[in-house]
């Protein structure tokens, strides 16, 4: 029983990344029509941004210290960064620890940025082109950026740390009653299950509760009668690109502490959001969300010994499998809606 | 001749001296010229784009007349390198057996992929090879490591039983004896061309190749192939069933990249999961359209292009480029430099990349298309009307529209 909610948790975070990465898939197909192969490349940005934000707050000032040698016997070089400077030291100590947090600051109007260059300069030429065009051309951008950024930063992990105020483990189990260290659950990963949570719950309530949200969501449906309307449907559309580039964005942010940002995370999870879109159903924002914690859950499931030693292999291809049959038996997905994409 | 009529057997005769010719055309500096670093050729790049050029022509079948955009061929390459291997292992390190379980094992992989995969289409069946695919590679990462050998690979050792091996046989790949690494060089005056059996052991696998996608194109089965991709609703309506054809197309698509596998092992008797991983598949799509989908040259262009520049791109580091551009003076010198350098060398890829996406957005029909319209032009021009807008525009509009070369 441990063992499984401890699965449960374990799935939960992936999966909310997931779900976050997909959420923003099926909003750009879903107001655009345009399948993104770029959108992983987008988390990856952002996971970036968390390392941008660390060593922005860590730029120092370089004073000598006469009184103190290195081991060269030079005076010794004393690197104190700019914001303990300002700050005071314990402060800016303070700051530079939060970077990850901090750095959703930067990656909100860098990403929406991105996301505005994107769809302006390369996506909105190809709304009339066949989706295996926008396939090619948006795997193209995203193998450019993904080389900038290994020509930027290198092709190593750099990692992240969380801030030290969540830097141990939740006793999960001691509050259910098991005992003590059964299931123990890092508490950055729970921040980052509560912060996806909010972050979807945003934007369900954005398109639920808002003039802008309740317009996109019409267009979604019939973009042609709400042109007729009167209404520019085209810049709500790239107004929601860049929105699902945040989404993206931040969900990189704040995923940095849990896989240290390299180059090429952003094609990993690609694959896997895809997978999970089209299982979620193509076009279906409940869909997408659901399946992204669904495979989340079954991926970290697949990956206890037990299943393993049951099915050998399965904790690799368990995802790519539940695609398959899903494709197969219900071919627009779990939620899809008839007639969207279903062939 | 072969079946093909006189136009088409010139251009098969052309295909031939071409690729015979290779080791010249490849190599058209001396070897102290400041510019033989642009010489490609040595056998292991000239193999790799006969190899290379196979996987294209073998794509293409699939992506250039049914439309389907796979994402998963890298499966099949993978497999054919692992067979050829077990070949190597257990029977001959003659490459015949090799490269015919190869593709035997890759067009039995591509029937159960294409079988399932063929249930859907447009991007659902994009994402269904690609998942496959992506099962194969974790697959032969992990449980099936005793037969894939995980991460090391799979390689030829002394100790393997080859039964079909005497004592004293080769203990290279070789063609009945004759090893496929041995090169003959041929010096004339400062220029060096070299022979490597290897090379042309592909090479002529290449031909073969491209012979049987010309009659492919030319073959009713083709033209089932094209209506696919042009209304498979139609062709439903006329009562023919698409699905015996697109899968024929997926499993033939699926050997040849089993063939390129194989040869691939045959050239370096090593197998690793690293080829079966989709990049590989998306490499071979960024060929096949560079070079231009559908048309019978363009993926052999398209491979060539890539593994040559690929080849030659890396090679240029800073200093060379130093070297280039001394001519200017120092401070520009250095931005060029510093400009240039962020797409040679390491960043080779990011070249590619824009490459690709600007191929995709203006040409097409890549770089075939690209060629017709330099053509074109030239022809006008020659005309003595090049100036006259209107003569083109007429022309346009006696022609039918191009139908896109990505069927949904």
């Amino acid at each position: 029983m441990d063992q499984i909610i401890l699965q449960f948790i374990n799935g939960l975070d992936k999966g909310s990344a997931y779900a976050l990465i997909a959420l923003g898939l099926t909003l750009i197909f879903g107001t655009l029509g345009v399948v993104n192969f770029a959108h992983g490349t987008l988390f990856m940005l952002g996971a970036f941004c968390a390392v941008v934000m660390q060593r922005i707050l860590s730029l120092s000032a370089i004073t000598i210290d006469p009184t103190q040698k290195d081991f060269l016997g030079r005076p010794l070089e004393v690197k104190t960064p700019y914001v303990e400077l300002w700050f005071g030291p314990e402060i800016g100590q303070t700051l530079i620890e939060w970077s990850v947090p901090l750095a959703l600051l930067l990656a909100i109007p860098f990403m929406a940025l991105v996301g505005w260059v994107m769809e302006r300069g390369v996506i909105k030429h190809f709304y009339k082109r066949p989706h295996a065009d926008q396939i090619l051309v948006t795997f193209g951008l995203a193998i450019v950026i993904q080389e900038i950024m290994k020509e930027i930063f290198g092709a190593n992990p750099i990692p992240v740390p969380a801030p030290r105020a969540f830097a141990g483990s939740l006793d999960f189990g001691v509050l259910l009653g098991f005992a003590p260290n059964e299931i123990v659950y890092p508490y950055w990963r729970f921040v980052y299950f509560l912060f996806s949570s909010v972050i979807l719950m945003a934007v369900f309530a954005f398109l639920r509760y808002t003039t802008f949200g309740m317009v996109v969501r019409a267009g979604m449906a019939d973009r042609e009668t709400v042109g007729i309307l009167g209404i520019n449907i085209d810049k709500r559309f790239s107004i929601m690109f860049a929105i699902a580039a945040i989404v993206a964005g931040v969900a990189g942010v704040m995923y940095a502490p849990i896989n240290s940002p390299n180059y090429h995370m952003g094609m990993d999870f690609l694959v896997i959001s895809f997978v999970v879109v089209v299982v979620g159903g193509m076009g279906s924002l409940a869909g997408a969300v659901l399946a992204g914690f669904l495979l989340g859950i079954l991926e970290s499931f697949a990956s206890m010994n037990v299943v393993k030693d049951l099915l050998p292999g399965i904790d690799q291809i368990i995802i790519y499998l539940t695609a398959i049959v899903v494709l197969l038996l219900r071919p627009r997905g779990l939620l899809g809606k008839r007639g969207v994409m279903e062939d | 001749m072969l079946g093909l009529n006189r136009k088409d057997t010139i251009f098969f005769l052309i295909v031939i001296a071409l690729t015979l010719l290779t080791p010249f055309l490849m190599q058209p500096f001396g070897e102290s010229s400041p510019l033989a670093q642009f010489n490609g050729g040595y056998p292991d790049l000239m193999a790799k784009v006969a190899i290379f050029g196979i996987f294209a022509i073998g794509f293409n079948i699939l992506f250039g007349l049914t439309g389907y955009l796979s994402f998963g061929h890298a499966a099949f390459l993978g497999v054919g390198s692992y067979a050829a291997v077990w070949m190597f292992k257990l029977l001959t390190l003659n490459v015949f057996p090799a490269v015919i379980l190869a593709v035997i094992m890759s067009g039995l992989l591509a029937l159960v992929i294409g079988w399932i995969s063929l249930r859907r289409s447009g991007i659902y069946f994009s994402i269904l090879t690609l998942a496959m695919a992506e099962m194969a590679y974790r697959l032969a990462y992990s449980v099936l490591t005793p037969i894939t050998n995980g991460e090391t690979g799979l390689q030829v050792r002394p100790t393997d039983p080859r039964i079909l091996d005497g004592p004293g046989a080769a203990d290279y790949p070789n063609l009945f004896g004759l090893e496929l690494s041995r090169s003959w060089k041929l010096e004339i005056g400062d220029h060096l061309f070299t022979f490597n059996v290897g090379y042309y052991f592909c090479a002529a696998f290449a031909i073969l190749a491209f012979y049987i996608s010309l009659r492919i194109f030319r073959s009713p089965f083709g033209l089932m192939l094209r209506a696919v991709k042009a209304n498979q609703q139609r062709m439903n309506y006329t009562g023919l069933n698409p699905k015996p054809y697109t899968l024929a197309a997926f499993v033939i698509s699926g050997m040849y990249a089993g063939l390129a596998g194989g040869l691939m092992a045959a050239m370096d008797p090593l197998a690793g999961a690293e080829r079966m991983q989709w990049t590989v598949g998306g490499e071979v799509v960024i060929m096949t359209i560079l070079g231009g989908a559908g048309t019978l040259m363009g993926p052999v262009l398209g491979a060539g292009t890539i593994k040559y520049l690929e080849n030659i791109f890396s090679k240029i580091n800073e200093n060379v480029l130093h070297q280039w551009f001394s001519f200017l003076p120092d401070g520009l010198e250095n931005v060029v430099v510093w400009i240039v350098s962020r797409f040679t060398g390491e960043g080779w890829a990011l070249a590619l990349g824009l490459v690709f996406m600007l191929v995709v957005a203006f040409l097409p029909g890549g770089l075939v298309e690209g060629g017709r319209r330099i053509a074109g032009l030239w022809r006008r021009w020659r005309r003595g009307d090049g100036g006259d807008g209107g003569e083109s525009g007429d022309e346009a509009a006696h022609r039918p529209p191009s139908t896109p070369h990505v069927a949904e």
